[in-house]
């Protein structure tokens, strides 16, 4: 667990006076499942986007796959893969032809695109809705497919932003099956969750209040410091104090 | 090349999936060229005479049975009353008023005779004034019928006028090929937009700019489809312009399809750029209707450029429109060629690249 995958320090985004992302350091490392936990505004997203090269930091450095963030964005979005809180495959393609459309993004040969695209479908099981547009997929689907389309390419680190979102319970459970086989694989999963059972399943956890990461370790640790049963209590007595953003019960 | 080639597949997959937009790129141009000429004409009909008779000759009624034969006029009233015509005109069942004053033959052949007067409603003035001119060309001609019946020498003509290029003086031959104009701003002008925003709007350009996709790659990949569909459009309404109205162009073919394909490169790229600054259908489309208004009014398509006041004339140089209008009419009536108009391609060029460039550099992958 000594290889680096990303390396944040002193990140910081601010949109004219409000800071969003606010001095945030931490590293995560090869084949981990991060978990990056925070209330609804508490800047997950906003953190995100500038580790997978959507968006320039206003100060800070970090680098990600070994490239850096600020000038490199463009060599990073080769080697990792990313799946938005929006849905946001091609609605009016079918399956193979979104898997094909991404896998030739990425530069795989069309060949190659073939094979993936054939192994991608019988893992999902999906081989009878190969050309089912995609539009008409129930949302557990969509979001399986979401997911193997993100890792297409066999990226370094795989950015998931609230993948299970509206997902139901067995489906939820499939997901995180194929988020450990990646794992497995060797792949970095970067995941922000707002289902705490989810955050039990992360080899680590950080949880973000109002822009700041406040907590980070392994859910059984952060479970003995918090003095608390479940995660579930350790992100509610956190999450608290927070000042902006939706007041949990 | 591989990731152009699937981003390009994309969207002819897309188009071909829409069940609304192929329909569209062939109804538009048949329903444009069948239907614009005939409603955009200046061409002035039906002008409604009354005529004041005071001399009750035989000229006064030569000249009246030259009114109605005329095509374009029509004698509503002949009367010896002028309130009564007076009444027609203010009533708009008249558009001009004849008056023929009393003892005009018989002092046409004194030197000096009374004149005839022409009152003519001028609310519209195009109609005001067309008429005016069809009607005191009408008189002239009684009157030199007249005159060359009673006096052995034969008056001389003493003008005549040719109409070069478009012999029978028909708006519509000088409206058509600018009309085409219009299917190219709709096609070529809001499809590439409409199509950036829609990737904006459904979130599916976050996937892409997330991806290591090159941006000339991806904004060439919206604009090819366009091109090939403006290409098509161009050779329908030309089709329809051959056959419906038997005009076919006097110059070369080739050099309207290369005007063509410079103007569809310079709107499309226009409006990838503005769709790169719209995050919202709306915001896109208040934008492109404002330059599409003006490109409309202020590029010589419905009038003259040179009858602008001068600021409006230097600002149509900035106009893309303004080229292609000129070549289209120039090769369809005059049969220009592109050596004797170079000026039109070169700043249709220059607009071309640089609207396609300005697309690409304002496509942001990052923020």
């Amino acid at each position: 667990m000594s290889d680096i995958v990303i390396s944040v320090r002193n990140l910081t985004k601010r949109f004219g006076n409000f800071t969003a992302v606010n001095d945030i350091s931490f590293d995560v490392y090869r084949g981990e499942i991060f978990g990056f936990l925070g209330a609804n505004g508490a800047g997950k997203t906003t953190a995100m986007r500038m580790l997978s090269g959507l968006s320039y930091p206003t100060s800070g450095s970090g680098t990600v796959a070994g490239f850096d963030i600020m000038r490199e964005g463009e060599m990073i979005k080769r080697h990792i893969g990313y799946m938005s809180q929006r849905f946001s495959l091609y609605n009016n393609l079918t399956v193979a032809e979104n898997i094909t459309l991404f896998a030739g993004i990425y530069g795989l040969s069309k060949q190659t695109t073939e094979e993936r695209r054939d192994q991608l479908l019988a893992q999902l099981k999906f081989s009878s809705e190969r050309d089912t547009l995609v539009g008409a997929l129930p949302l557990g689907w969509k979001q399986k497919l979401a997911f193997a389309i993100a890792g297409v390419h066999s990226p370094e680190v795989v950015f998931l932003d609230e993948p299970t979102g509206g997902v139901d319970p067995v489906t939820r459970r499939q997901f995180w099956e194929m988020i450990y086989e990646a794992a497995e694989g060797g792949t970095t999963i970067f995941v922000t969750t707002h289902y705490m059972d989810e955050a039990e399943y992360c080899s680590r956890v950080s949880i973000m209040v109002d822009g700041e990461v406040r907590a980070l370790n392994t859910p059984t640790r952060l479970k003995q410091q918090f003095n608390a049963g479940s995660m579930d209590e350790v992100f509610r007595s956190l999450a608290r104090d927070a000042i902006r953003g939706e007041l949990l019960i | 090349m591989r990731p152009f080639v699937v981003l390009l597949q994309k969207e002819f997959i897309k188009l071909g999936r829409d069940s609304f937009l192929p329909k569209l790129i062939i109804i538009l141009p048949i329903l444009i060229m069948l239907f614009a000429p005939l409603l955009v004409t200046m061409d002035v009909r039906n002008v409604k005479v009354a005529v004041v008779d005071l001399d009750h000759s035989t000229t006064s009624h030569r000249i009246m049975s030259h009114i109605s034969a005329a095509e374009d006029l029509i004698l509503y009233r002949a009367t010896a009353e002028f309130e009564l015509a007076m009444r027609d005109l203010e009533d708009g069942n008249v558009d001009i008023i004849v008056q023929i004053p009393k003892r005009f033959e018989r002092d046409m052949t004194l030197s000096t005779p009374q004149k005839i007067s022409i009152m003519a409603n001028a609310v519209n003035a195009t109609k005001g004034s067309m008429g005016t001119q069809y009607i005191a060309q009408t008189i002239a001609r009684a009157l030199t019928e007249v005159s060359n019946e009673k006096s052995m020498e034969r008056m001389p003509e003493l003008i005549t006028v040719q109409n070069r290029f478009n012999p029978t003086l028909n708006y519509s031959h000088f409206m058509i090929p600018a009309l085409m104009i219009i299917i190219f701003i709709l096609v070529c002008g809001f499809l590439p937009g409409l199509s950036i925003v829609e990737e904006k709007e459904m979130g599916t350009i976050e996937q892409i700019n997330v991806s290591p996709v090159n941006r000339f790659h991806f904004t060439l990949s919206k604009l090819i489809p366009y091109w090939l569909i403006g290409i098509f459009a161009l050779f329908i309404s030309m089709l329809i312009v051959k056959f419906v109205y038997k005009l076919s162009p006097t110059g070369s073919v080739g050099t309207i399809y290369f005007g063509a394909f410079l103007f569809i490169l310079t709107i499309s790229g226009l409006s990838l750029t503005i769709a790169n600054f719209s995050d919202t259908l709306q915001q896109l489309m208040f934008v492109l209707f404002f330059f599409i208004m003006i490109f409309i009014m202020m590029s010589g398509l419905l009038t003259p450029i040179d009858s602008m006041p001068k600021w409006a004339q230097i600002i149509t140089y900035a106009l893309p429109p303004r080229y292609f209008i000129d070549i289209l009419r120039s090769v369809y009536l005059k049969g220009t060629t592109i050596a004797e108009q170079w000026e039109n391609f070169v700043a249709l060029g220059a607009f071309s690249v640089i609207f396609n460039i300005l697309a690409a550099i304002t496509y942001k992958k990052q923020a």
